[in-house]
């Protein structure tokens, strides 16, 4: 390969471009709906803008405004309330899941498979299924029976994973200097295992709470009455569109990124008390 | 009760630090293994029947290449691992099937194994934290154990601002606030480089002979072994091979597995029996009333003080000779150079 003497090798521009490439291809959609949400009162579902305006933000937050908006308010708060019950859900049965595959136990086999296979089936079948069942049953589908179960289905794999790869690199003998140390089972999963694993719990809850917002297939069927988030800009987008849909993902984005660096700066809070002791 | 028994032993030593010295008394044995035996399967033994009896306030040291069931002798002593068969008593007391924290144990891991969440006063007290003894007092005693390792200065970094030996020395503090009868340290200076591994040797010692409590240390060198040990246990294959002091081991080998594994000795075969010479006995050059054997020198390696020559003999053997540079250089042998190697009749020792 050529390499000039002290410059880069002409790979490394071929590579950058592709690279550059791929993050406009990544952002530049996001990008366009973050600015159409601004557009004028009088502007349409792209460019060029008409002007300026929070008129979008104003119409979304005034409620069922009928201008194809549809019940959006309402909708947020059904997948907000489904994602808080679902993550800590999903993050307690994962962490207890974790810790007890840490030794072999008769059939640890079969659950972990049959976790797995929940994760590759497509979803609109498990969706269907548990609808199904609940239907065989007798039972009435209700968001926080049917609708928790089935979007459990989605999320709990993952967390269960993110759980084996972070017990995966936890040392055993931590765990064993504490039990030599005279810590109980108890002790030693509050003041040695969790405190360690934290990181990789919190990154369990956050991925909850995104995959349990963004579920539609396997949620559908199973919500009851109300639409989620999902299922209601799916409504919006197959009837008369207007440019709310852009502050809706505008506003979700932020919302998003609100959790993700409250995830991070929590992190780097508990990582900056453990290094400032005070000095004695 | 046991940390009363902690305050009733501090004095202050001449050199101002206070002294932490235990009280060991009425008992002949810190440490009795009886016929001890780890099998994980039918087929296979980690540990085979061992014995052994490590008399009160010794440095003991387990000696054997990998997978000689060293370190798992010394973690059944610490509970970490169930005996199959036997028993383990500590000062009288057996302890067989008794959780790590009865046994008056305690183990320093081989990667130290502090927590890395927690502080170096925070990992030494946390012993005292699951006893629920309080703030104050357990930063008190773990102050005064950091400052018995010379570490009081770094109570609050964290272990990974800590150097490898630092690290070493937190563990140690550790270990040692629980007060126990016996410490274990598995393999302790595998992870550090040469300089801070002598050191750090000396200072186990110093801490040893201090508290005047046992320390069982798994090593996989024998020189390690040899400068720390009042007793030697050296093991291969699951047995021990032999035990006793240092210089009763390098002096009168067991067997020729011994005699080869602490190294200076050459195992050859005199008049049908297999003995060991140690290589410090052995001679460059013909010499009358000596045994002797002759052979081509593969290596010649200069070692200030004095030379080590490596040959293989005649019969097929591997011999090696250890003398001073000024006899060394008398004759100056170089390597492919034909040479005659005589030691003392006396010198021999018979193995087993």
């Amino acid at each position: 390969m050529m390499r000039t003497a002290r410059g880069r090798p002409p790979s490394f521009y071929v590579l950058a471009t592709l690279m550059i490439a791929l993050l406009i291809f990544l952002y530049a959609p996001m990008l366009c709906v973050y600015i159409l949400s601004f557009q004028g009162p009088d502007g349409g579902m792209s460019f060029p803008m008409t002007g300026w305006s929070t008129h979008w933000f104003e119409v979304l937050f005034a409620g069922t405004g009928g201008q194809g908006i549809g019940d959006v308010p309402n909708s947020f708060k059904r997948s907000i309330r489904l994602a808080a019950c679902v993550s800590v859900l999903s993050t307690i049965i994962a962490v207890s899941a974790g810790m007890a595959y840490r030794r072999k136990f008769p059939g640890s086999n079969f659950v972990f498979y049959s976790a797995i296979a929940s994760m590759v089936l497509p979803s609109i079948f498990i969706g269907f299924g548990i609808a199904l069942t609940f239907n065989l049953l007798g039972w009435q589908v209700n968001w926080f029976t049917s609708g928790i179960g089935a979007q459990l289905t989605w999320s709990l794999p993952f967390g269960l994973l993110i759980m084996f790869i972070v017990l995966g690199r936890f040392n055993p003998a931590y765990e064993e200097a504490a039990t030599d140390l005279g810590a109980n089972s108890g002790q030693r999963f509050r003041m040695i295992i969790l405190p360690i694993i934290l990181p990789g719990v919190i990154g369990i809850f956050v991925s909850s709470i995104t995959s349990s917002y963004e579920e539609n297939a396997r949620t559908q069927l199973n919500v009851g009455l109300g639409n989620t988030m999902p299922m209601e800009i799916t409504g919006i987008l197959t009837g008369a569109s207007t440019p709310v849909l852009f502050a809706i993902g505008t506003l979700t984005s932020l919302a998003m990124f609100a959790i993700i660096l409250g995830a991070v700066a929590l992190m780097t809070v508990m990582a900056r008390r453990r290094a400032n002791r005070p000095d004695a | 009760m046991q940390l009363k028994k902690a305050r009733e032993i501090d004095e202050t030593t001449h050199t101002g630090r206070p002294k932490i010295r235990q009280v060991t008394q009425g008992h002949r044995f810190d440490v009795e293994l009886v016929r001890v035996t780890k099998s994980y399967n039918a087929k296979s033994k980690a540990v085979d029947d061992i014995s052994l009896r490590i008399p009160r306030s010794s440095y003991c040291c387990l000696l054997g290449p990998s997978g000689c069931g060293k370190s798992t002798t010394l973690r059944m002593l610490a509970g970490h691992e169930e005996v199959t068969d036997g028993a383990i008593l500590i000062q009288d007391t057996e302890i067989t099937t008794l959780p790590p924290v009865d046994r008056g144990t305690s183990m320093m891991f081989q990667d130290y194994a502090l927590f890395p969440h927690l502080s170096a006063l925070d990992n030494v007290a946390f012993s005292l934290k699951v006893r629920k003894v309080s703030k104050a007092e357990r930063d008190r005693q773990a102050r005064e154990y950091l400052e018995l390792v010379q570490m009081d200065h770094l109570a609050n970094r964290l272990p990974n601002e800590l150097s490898g030996g630092q690290q070493q020395r937190v563990a140690l503090a550790r270990s040692l606030i629980t007060r126990p009868k016996v410490l274990l340290l598995d393999e302790p200076l595998s992870a550090l480089d040469p300089f801070l591994r002598t050191r750090m040797r000396a200072e186990l010692k110093r801490i040893q002979k201090e508290l005047g409590i046992t320390f069982v240390h798994v090593t996989h060198s024998q020189e390690e072994a040899m400068a720390l040990s009042d007793i030697m246990v050296v093991m291969n294959d699951a047995k021990i091979m032999q035990a006793g002091p240092a210089r009763e081991v390098f002096e009168t080998p067991a067997n020729a597995f011994v005699a080869r594994f602490i190294g200076g000795h050459n195992v050859l075969m005199s008049e049908g029996r297999e003995v060991s010479v140690r290589a410090d006995a052995c001679r460059i050059g013909a010499m009358p009333g000596m045994r002797g054997a002759s052979g081509t020198v593969t290596m010649v390696e200069y070692k200030g003080p004095f030379v080590q020559v490596s040959m293989t003999s005649d019969t097929g053997d591997d011999l090696t000779a250890t003398m001073t540079d000024a006899e060394y250089f008398a004759a100056a042998p170089q390597i492919g150079d034909t040479v005659a190697v005589s030691w003392d009749p006396k010198a021999e020792h018979v193995l087993s």
